[in-house]
């Protein structure tokens, strides 16, 4: 037998007792300590004993054990922070705007920081409410399919999560959940529309919704029965008891079986009703799609396996499951993956099929929050620079101060944590001031777009707190950490010695290369944000191919359009109106099958369908044959088409004469069409888009309506006002949704001009900074050289030759940062963004020189008025102080 | 009187220190404590009443000889003093008058 191996007591905790114990006392307390720990080493396992002798070393710290040096120790370094503290607070308030300039600097700063600390916070908060997160996955399905649709999408089929349940073992529980329940809900003559899933009773097991009213276990197990939050409760019954009551949705009636409590703002799932999943199985019962595996467009499947469940286990039997289900598919392969529920509003991409808005909940790539971070630590390296630059740069009237500290005893680590101290207490202060810039940046940055609104709250909380505080002190290490290390090893003897003989100046390339730095990244930011700009621009100001001018889009929703369009027409203001399915141009789009004479030469084309006043309202330009006359009351009436030219020349119809394509014959959807026109190719999707094939075919009346209406008012308030009383003639229940076409085209490019708003704002925050630290740099540089410039002008040089001197230094570091800026942005733009775009215009040399022209006005300002005080001193006062 | 009367663990600890005789240090109180009360007794709480004890002047202590399981430390072995003894023996005295007190028909009614 080995020998048994002998353990001995953890070290530091003995130390720890022989620090805090009175010296009578520590032989036989550490004595017992031992004689227990061997003993429960023998018994209970020397990892178990280390951890009570651990526990014990703290337990004994008590009134009688402890003695009384270490509170005087303790209390000794309390008076050298103290003392840091107080010498800290003198420099600050002995150099104010070098403290002005680095405090303000990391205040705009840190502000960046502390937003986006909020945001990630939030985004981390989600979810977190279910007393099983930790344990619930989301199902994922991987589609590889002979249609273009393939990709790992956010739901899954309900037969998946029906052989979850009755197949996998391992699992507790399983819920599957059915894609938008919405509608108007009517009780009595309160008429209000609501929103929420079809869910299975297993809802309330997966997850922690409470149920204050109703029996969890049936509420959602008959047909029929709808389960209300309670705001929606209180929204629908008012104070009446909602329990047991009837709402109508649309035509079907349910009994409410329950009120559950709100569902917190951070949830992915958000509903204000739930209904029984069986009465969608009623409902679509003559559907043999609903329950086929294939069919994994409209459910989402939770899974709550049981604890210390196999994941591996679990994955390869839900692998086996799909590979078996597979077999019988011809066209669609799915594959099953689990994703853990912390997973879903940050972490992979996954793609969510139409009609399901909120279904997925918010989702932000962690790719995003990476950038985010990145931008966000420049502007902050960029203030840290400054105070780096700024406390170097005034060595050499600190460094007698250090020389005599270290004279008299003061060793490296203290002369180190002196600056910390001091640059932590300037982050403290800045943190104060940025903490009041946070409150007013949250509700911009909230504002910024409506899916900020329903992601983020940016409240504060206790870990928000912790978060900023600690943010700040990192800061503050990370901005003094430069300055500690060089004071520390000043030496006492060279401090004393003349100012010439210090090697501060080595230290000059770094300054130089600091600034350097800070520079290059401001111009990026700004010649981004300008050339950004110029594109959006352009992108709105982009010929589609149509006019959209003074086009008002009215979405009728399900409501009849016949009273509206009428209403319309007698209006004085309204020139025309037209009714079409949707609207092109946003990125909205209706698709359909074309075929010509080649029955198995099948082609994707964009369909709309569109009225007869359609083309002419938005000056669509035909190229031959003519408009629509026609008003077919179905769509098996329809046979008419109209097509652009990419669909002449993707089937080769009438060579290159339009003309000739007149009265040819196309199958669009399995329907016989005759081309009665042939328009200018225009932009149906957005301008990242290429222009494909475009077929369009009367509306019927069996279609959605969007109404455009061309408007030609002066006073535009007052007719949308009598438009929006139209509408509520014919819809009390539902606002009015309308918008002005280019509106609807700025709102789909939204991404981008938030992008910019972004950026644009990081872009000043660094002009800021930098332009901060310039002027501290400049105002020290002319301080410093008084003398100098004193001896030149009394040597007979001109003001316009100490400008020259003076600014030389700096506008060289400026035209190298500009230097390694400008190209870096260009390449950016023509080579990683602008190719996702073919329809954009090229980066202009003015939008790039803008930026800097910019830097450089500012600085010359800050440079030049500086330099024109120094240059402007009187000598005479100047030497004489000497 | 403050300082008179015994708590009843200190009592436990003091009539523990006696019953042990030369062998009462820590260790030993605590394993005795624990087996005769059967309650879990922690160390770090018999050293705190040990030494207080011994402020209170009912006990003294000295260091005896060191040994290997105690990784070369030496143990405080405790005894009782005279005050000590005294004040175990009212405690005693206090509670015998007390039982006598007790008329047999409270029990027969039980």
């Amino acid at each position: 037998m080995k020998s048994q191996r002998e353990h001995h007591p953890p070290a530091w905790a003995q130390r720890f007792i022989e620090w805090y114990c009175k010296p009578g006392l520590v032989e036989d307390l550490t004595g017992d300590l031992h004689e227990c720990f061997e003993r429960n080493v023998r018994s209970i396992g020397a990892r178990r004993a280390k951890l009570i002798y651990i526990i014990d070393a703290f337990k004994f710290f008590r009134s009688y054990t402890v003695s009384r040096s270490i509170f005087f120790h303790l209390f000794m370094n309390h008076i050298m922070i103290g003392s840091y503290v107080k010498t800290s607070g003198r420099n600050i308030m002995r150099n104010k705007l070098f403290s002005f300039i680095n405090i303000s600097g990391l205040a705009i700063s840190m502000s960046v920081g502390l937003l986006l600390i909020a945001f990630v916070l939030d985004l981390h908060s989600y979810d977190r409410f279910h007393k099983n997160g930790d344990r619930i996955y989301r199902i994922t399905s991987t589609l590889t399919s002979k249609n273009e649709q393939n990709g790992k999408f956010a739901s899954a089929s309900f037969k998946a999560g029906r052989l979850i349940r009755d197949k996998v073992s391992g699992i507790e529980e399983v819920t599957v959940m059915r894609n938008d329940f919405s509608g108007d809900a009517a009780v009595g003559d309160n008429v209000l529309p609501i929103k929420g899933f079809w869910a299975e009773p297993s809802v309330f097991k997966v997850f922690t919704f409470p149920m204050e009213e109703g029996n969890v276990e049936t509420a959602l197990k008959v047909p029929y029965s709808i389960v209300l939050t309670k705001t929606a409760a209180r929204k629908l019954f008012g104070d009446q008891a909602a329990l047991g009551k009837t709402i109508k949705v649309d035509t079907v009636v349910y009994q409410v079986t329950g009120i559950v409590k709100d569902v917190p703002f951070f949830s992915h799932i958000s509903f204000e009703a739930l209904v029984s999943l069986s009465t969608a199985e009623q409902l679509n019962k003559g559907d043999k799609n609903f329950a086929s595996w294939a069919n994994m467009w409209s459910n989402s499947v939770y899974v709550l396996p049981s604890e210390n469940a196999d994941m591996g286990a679990i994955q390869s039997q839900l692998n086996t499951l799909a590979r078996e289900e597979n077999q019988g598919e011809e066209n669609d392969k799915i594959q099953l993956e689990l994703l853990p529920l912390y997973d879903i509003v940050v972490g992979e991409h996954l793609r969510q099929p139409e009609g399901g808005p909120g279904f997925s909940g918010p989702h932000v790539s962690p790719v995003v929050l990476w950038i985010l971070g990145g931008l966000a630590f420049i502007v902050v390296l960029s203030a840290c620079f400054n105070y780096t630059n700024l406390s170097i740069a005034r060595a050499m009237r600190r460094i007698k101060e250090i020389g005599l500290r270290k004279a008299i005893g003061a060793g490296r680590g203290q002369v180190r944590l002196q600056f910390l101290a001091e640059a932590v207490m300037i982050s403290l202060a800045a943190l104060v001031l940025s903490f009041l810039l946070f409150l007013v940046l949250r509700p911009l940055l909230i504002n910024i777009a409506p899916e900020m609104q329903r992601t983020v709250k940016l409240d504060l909380t206790p870990a928000m707190v912790i978060a900023f505080v600690v943010f700040s002190v990192g800061i503050g290490v990370m901005a003094g950490f430069l300055p500690a290390v060089f004071f520390s090893k000043v030496s006492p003897i060279n401090a004393f010695g003349s100012v010439s003989s210090m090697k501060v100046f080595k230290h000059l390339t770094l300054r130089r290369s600091l600034v350097v730095i800070q520079y290059t990244v401001t111009l990026i930011f700004i010649t981004i944000t300008a050339v950004g700009y110029v594109q959006y621009k352009n992108i709105l100001a982009f010929d589609l191919g149509f006019s959209t001018a003074n086009i008002l889009n009215i979405n009728t929703l399900d409501n009849k359009s016949d009273v509206l369009l009428r209403e319309l027409g007698e209006m004085p203001e309204v020139t025309g109106v037209s009714r079409s399915l949707i609207t092109t141009g946003v990125g909205n789009a209706w698709g359909g099958s074309m075929k010509y004479k080649d029955s198995r030469d099948s082609v994707g084309v964009m369909t709309n369908h569109v009225d007869e006043n359609y083309l002419p309202l938005h000056n669509y330009k035909l190229l031959a044959g003519r408009n629509f006359v026609s008003r077919p009351a179905t769509a098996e009436a329809v046979g008419e088409v109209i097509v652009n030219e990419q669909v002449l020349k993707r089937f080769n119809i009438g060579g290159r004469h339009p003309e000739k394509a007149i009265d040819e014959q196309v199958i669009l959807n399995g329907r016989k069409m005759t081309i009665v026109g042939v328009m200018q190719d225009f932009h149906y999707g957005k301008v990242d888009n290429l222009i494909g094939p475009v077929a369009f075919t009367s509306w019927t009346p069996e279609d959605r309506v969007i109404i455009s209406a061309k408007i030609q008012s002066k006073d535009m308030p007052a007719t949308l006002a009598k438009i929006e009383a139209a509408w509520k003639k014919i819809d009390r229940v539902h606002p009015f949704t309308a918008a002005f076409y280019d509106d609807e085209i700025k709102e789909a490019y939204r991404e981008f001009s938030t992008m910019i708003k972004i950026i644009g704002f990081l872009a000043f925050l660094a002009i800021s900074i930098a332009s901060m630290g310039l002027f501290g740099m400049v105002v020290f540089t002319t301080e410093t050289r008084l003398k100098e410039i004193g001896i030149r002008k009394t040597m007979g040089a001109s003001t316009g030759n100490l400008i020259f001197l003076l600014s030389r230094g700096f506008l060289v570091l400026l035209s190298v940062s500009a230097l390694i800026a400008l190209p870096a942005t260009y390449c950016f733009f023509e080579g990683i963004v602008l190719p996702h775009f073919p329809y954009h215009t090229p980066v202009h040399l003015p939008e790039l020189l803008v930026g800097l022209l910019a830097v450089l006005l500012i600085a010359f300002i800050m440079i030049g008025s500086q330099t024109l005080k120094a240059a402007r001193s009187n000598p005479v006062a100047v030497l004489r102080s000497e | 009187m403050k300082g008179t009367n015994l708590g009843e663990f200190e009592e436990l600890v003091l009539l523990t220190v006696a019953a042990l005789t030369d062998e009462a240090y820590s260790v030993a109180i605590c394993d005795e404590l624990s087996d005769h009360t059967g309650r879990t007794v922690k160390l770090g709480v018999v050293h705190a009443v040990l030494n207080r004890l011994e402020e209170k002047g009912l006990l003294k202590s000295e260091l005896g000889e060191a040994t290997m399981a105690r990784g070369g430390k030496r143990k405080r072995f405790y005894q009782l003093t005279m005050q000590g003894k005294s004040a175990l023996m009212n405690a005693k005295a206090m509670r015998d008058q007390l039982w006598a007190r007790i008329p047999s028909l409270v029990w027969g009614k039980m």
